[in-house]
């Protein structure tokens, strides 16, 4: 699967099957920071990610405190 | 959408109505803004205040939009571009205030000149012109898209370093006082996921950049340290915000309110501060000072009486 990661923008390729917890986890990511996108809808958890989809890691954590 | 700290999961329908909720009873609790009252929402383009603007039209509230075009290249272009698109969308109100055209400078020159973070400088900026467009438009309140992570981490680091001035502050209304519009912050029932969250699901599109000029700042800092306390223990920014709300705030209120009410007009643009000139117009003269010899426009003085 092809997976879109931001900050800065890059793409990587990952061999699926793979639930989205386990993709995190290979990402060293933590959930509470991302939202998984599969195409245009959210993905939780416990989906399976399959070879072939398109994935966007998107992080949800701004810095700015005004 | 799971939503790990209430044990939840929800459908989309659902979870747009869980929001929707959440900021209304956030505004109800805490008294925010009364039917009729004109809100201004202090926009970014960010996903926080284009969902607030969003909920809050949903609402019912007459709620306008104001941006600030903070001079940060291309960032700011490029979120002023999703400000408007929204705007449009919605057919609301936008205002605009442009910071390099109106007073000659943008955050990063006017950070390096006043020897600033950029953060600081930008936190000053906004909070000085979104009150005093407040105050000249005739807005009741200003509406910013603080969120429980926002408002956790900056608990977080006020605790750190016990700032018990800002402790006394940290509420989700300041209500108005002379020369200061009410600021409430309807998105603390709800984090930062959710928002995002609320964003996709809703079709909203938002500058999901990070700010060039936050990279590395304190606050990052402190919400990755408070996220993996959250993943091991859903609530807890939740337990320790709501927490101090109910029992640690109190006892810095007074000394907070003290400090409110010791303030006097600006000399040059009348708004409130401690004394002498206020923190914005230092500012806008060093930039002045750093920059080409074009006099900048001074601030506009303004009436202070507003109870």
């Amino acid at each position: 699967m092809r997976v879109l990661l931001r900050n800065p923008r890059r793409e990587i390729d990952v061999a699926g099957p793979l639930r989205v917890g386990a993709l995190l986890q290979r990402l060293d990511l933590n959930r509470e920071s991302v939202l998984v996108i599969r195409g245009d809808t959210l993905v939780t958890d416990d989906a399976m990610l399959e070879d072939g989809d398109r994935i966007e890691v998107r992080p949800v954590i701004s810095g700015g405190v005004g | 959408m799971e939503v790990r700290r209430h044990n939840a999961g929800f459908c989309a329908t659902c979870f747009v109505h869980h929001c929707t909720e959440q900021v209304s009873r956030a505004i109800e609790e805490h008294k925010m803004i009364a039917p009729g009252e004109r809100v201004l929402v202090a926009v970014s383009g960010g996903k926080d205040s284009l969902a607030l603007w969003d909920l809050l039209l949903d609402l019912g509230y007459e709620a306008d939009g104001l941006y600030l075009g903070l001079g940060i290249g291309t960032y700011s272009d490029e979120s002023g571009s999703y400000v408007r698109t929204f705007a449009e969308s919605r057919q609301a109100r936008l205002v605009e205030i442009d910071l390099p055209s109106r007073y000659g400078f943008g955050v990063p020159e006017g950070a390096a000149a006043a020897r600033r973070v950029p953060c600081s400088a930008c936190g000053l900026s906004k909070r000085h012109l979104f009150n005093q467009a407040a105050l000249e438009g005739g807005y009741d309140v200003v509406a910013t898209g603080h969120n429980l992570d926002d408002e956790a981490a900056v608990l977080l680091g006020n605790v750190l370093r016990w700032s018990t001035d800002y402790l006394g502050r940290q509420e989700p209304v300041l209500p108005e006082a002379g020369g200061f519009a009410r600021k409430v912050k309807p998105l603390v029932r709800l984090g930062e996921r959710e928002m995002a969250a609320y964003c996709v699901l809703r079709g909203i599109d938002y500058i999901v950049e990070e700010c060039p000029m936050a990279e590395g700042n304190k606050h990052l800092g402190y919400k990755a340290a408070l996220n993996l306390i959250e993943d091991a223990s859903p609530g807890s920014k939740q337990a320790f915000y709501t927490g101090f709300l109910a029992r640690g705030l109190p006892h810095f209120r007074p000394e907070s309110e003290q400090d409110r009410a010791g303030l006097e007009p600006c000399t040059t643009c009348g708004a409130p501060t401690p004394s002498g000139q206020c923190a914005f117009c230092r500012l806008v003269e060093s930039a002045s000072a750093v920059g080409d010899s074009t006099p900048l426009p001074v601030p506009t003085r303004r009436g202070r009486s507003r109870r």
